[in-house]
């Protein structure tokens, strides 16, 4: 039993950080309809941006983890919204979804080429002393990223549900033409989601990177783990981001503890071929009409 | 005035020899790739201040292999049709089982970092370890498991890879020879990142000790993982659970973490070593690790043997291979007494390691065996 929950609380906390950066995939789709495929990269580049801080700029950590915010947002958000979606949205979608796999690897090969090959340590925002939760043991640190990303949802579907520039948000998402006629300042509020979205992915960077290190190669997994987690969950849901996130780390867990680690990669892509036969918008997601 | 650039071009071939480094330099062996090829370098600088090889300037040519089998094999093509005297590489098993098979074809020397015990049984006279194959490592280990721990039941947690296959096969074997029961084998995979499942699994059997067979991210990964599942029990491995890397991903996870090393550069007892990770030190601003010393060995037992042989000839080469050992007295930058087999294995002293406030100490040699 203690070693059950010893996995379920493992895959929970790991399962927290995927549906923080499957969260990114929603957030992009509702405002440009398209795929971000550097999404993992995302994740990947904002723990560079803080060691960056720490060992060249010689910050202090928690300075360094401010800074890294600050560029993340500025560079992955701003910058990736002003310099490649909106020049190459009018071009369609899936060049752009083209671009975005072009960034990817640009992002993959400057992290290499400018940091190394080699993971480097990444220190943690919280310690890592264990604590028994019923015969299980977890770390601070486990617990602090699974309470950290279930608020970040829970705060962010609050804020887009009862604010008004939330409520302004959605609308965008769901027709931006409608939403322009109602006096939504559309650019604005696209332009809020891209931010969002770059800070919560360098949030995900700073939780996950203690344990996975910092390195060059670590968005390919995050990006795709993410991704599938998105579809699982709904891609039009924020909250089925969470559910796809959480069902995989916890089946990922589990099926490589009482079944087999040897096929554990292959868990995710199980579990989207069945969600995509038996319900293609994803646990919590809703169909969206479509005329022809 | 067409001749001249060729005149000079064989001139200066004439007086330089090419060593082909092919190593992991980018993938999930680029911590074992780049310490290797730095290694190299640094032999190679002092091997040319030191005269070259037959008096010839040593040129080497880095190849990245990115941690592939299939491009390292091509890389080995390449490196032997653009005139290499000998190939410095690779690290990983993987990748060595499958080019060394194209320096054998073209009767090139290969001094790989890989210890996969397949590779010397592989009947290859142009292979040749610069440590010791799992086969002689890990038993070395046995002793340690029976008579300190006093282990009656352990457990074994290893990569997936062909490194990480043939030390967990060695490691089942000794011990079922010692009397000591496995009661956890636990495979995980190359660039693994979660670990949670693997430690509970372990943690859920109990051993009185842990075997750790991995390379060295998922070395220092697993340690965290360890670490924050509180695993009591001793965690010892073989060569790279105690390496500089290691210790400075996992940081304070790694405290505690006992390993047999073939040779570290801790072991500053040892006046070649000593000198080796002060000059790898003073080049590299950081501390080197096995591979370095392993890269660095390759290097020199190519000059030193060239240099025996008296000219550049694989085939001689091989044959002056066989069986030779190289005293430290005599051949000081092969660091340790060494000799090969007529399969191309490595003999020589080895130490125990654990580290201990984030640094390897050694705790214990192991004779030659």
């Amino acid at each position: 039993m203690s070693q059950f929950l010893q996995v379920l609380l493992s895959g929970l906390a790991t399962g927290a950080v995927y549906a923080l950066v499957a969260i990114g995939f929603t957030l992009v789709w509702q405002a440009a309809q398209t795929v971000n495929f550097a999404q993992g990269e995302f994740v990947m580049i904002p723990a560079f941006f803080v060691l960056i801080g720490m060992n060249w700029l010689g910050l202090s950590f928690w300075i360094a983890l401010l800074f890294g915010l600050i560029i993340s947002v500025l560079v992955l958000g701003l910058a990736f919204k002003k310099l490649i979606v909106e020049p190459i949205l009018p071009h369609g979608g899936i060049t752009l979804i083209i671009a975005t796999m072009a960034l990817g690897i640009l992002l993959k090969e400057s992290a290499k080429e400018f940091y190394g090959a080699e993971a480097q340590p990444f220190p943690a925002m919280f310690p890592g002393d264990p604590i028994n939760v019923f015969g299980a043991v977890v770390s601070l640190r486990d617990l602090m990223n699974l309470g950290i990303s279930l608020g970040i949802v829970v705060l962010l579907t609050l804020f887009l549900n009862r604010s008004r520039t939330g409520r302004c948000m959605q609308a965008t998402a769901q027709n931006p033409g409608v939403a322009e006629i109602l006096g939504v300042d559309v650019k604005r509020m696209v332009l809020y989601t891209f931010l969002i979205n770059a800070a919560l992915a360098a949030l995900a960077s700073f939780l996950i990177t203690p344990v996975y290190l910092a390195k060059f190669s670590n968005g390919e997994t995050l990006g795709l783990i993410a991704f599938i987690a998105a579809i699982v969950g709904g891609f039009n849901q924020i909250r089925g981001a969470l559910v796809g996130g959480l069902l995989i780390g916890v089946l990922d867990n589990l099926t490589a503890t009482y079944v087999t680690a040897q096929y554990r990669a292959a868990l995710p892509l199980v579990l989207l071929i069945v969600i995509i036969l038996v319900r293609p918008q994803g646990i919590m997601g809703t169909s969206e009409g479509r005329t022809v | 005035m067409v001749a001249w650039p060729a005149v000079t071009a064989t001139a200066k071939a004439a007086d330089t020899v090419k060593l082909g480094m092919v190593a992991e330099l980018s993938g999930a062996g680029a911590p074992s790739g780049t310490n290797w090829r730095d290694g190299a370098k640094l032999a190679v600088s002092e091997v040319n201040a030191a005269g070259g090889i037959l008096g010839k300037k040593v040129e080497m040519s880095e190849y990245d292999t990115q941690t592939d089998p299939q491009v390292s094999r091509a890389l080995v093509q390449k490196a032997i049709d653009e005139g290499v005297i000998a190939i410095i590489g690779t690290v990983y098993s993987g990748s060595t089982m499958v080019n060394m098979l194209v320096a054998k074809q073209n009767s090139i020397p290969q001094f790989v970092g890989s210890e996969a015990p397949a590779i010397v049984e592989k009947g290859n006279p142009f292979v040749y370890r610069t440590s010791s194959g799992a086969q002689k490592g890990v038993p070395a280990l046995t002793p340690f498991f029976k008579d300190t721990l006093k282990a009656k039941k352990v457990g074994v947690a290893w990569v997936n890879n062909e490194f990480g296959k043939g030390g967990r096969t060695v490691f089942l074997e000794e011990m079922k020879k010692a009397g000591i029961e496995v009661v956890a084998d636990v495979a995980s995979e190359q660039a693994q990142t979660d670990y949670a499942a693997d430690v509970a699994k372990l943690k859920s059997a109990n051993p009185d000790a842990v075997f750790v067979y991995m390379n060295q991210e998922e070395s220092a990964r697993f340690l965290i993982e360890a670490k924050k599942q509180a695993l009591a029990m001793p965690l010892v491995g073989e060569v790279t659970l105690t390496e500089a890397k290691v210790i400075e991903l996992a940081g304070g996870a790694a405290n505690g973490a006992i390993a047999h090393v073939g040779v570290t550069a801790t072991a500053t007892q040892v006046p070649g070593i000593a000198a080796f990770a002060k000059s790898f030190e003073e080049t590299f601003k950081r501390k080197p690790t096995h591979d370095a010393i392993k890269g660095y060995v390759g290097v020199w037992a190519t000059k030193y043997v060239t240099d025996l042989v008296g000219k550049t000839d694989g085939e001689a080469f091989s044959q002056k291979m066989r069986g030779l050992c190289l005293k430290a007295a005599d051949y000081p930058k092969i660091l340790l007494d060494t000799c090969w087999d007529d399969r191309g294995e490595m003999s020589r002293p080895s130490f125990m390691v654990q580290v201990k406030d984030g640094s390897p100490v050694v705790i214990g040699t192991v004779p030659a065996n």
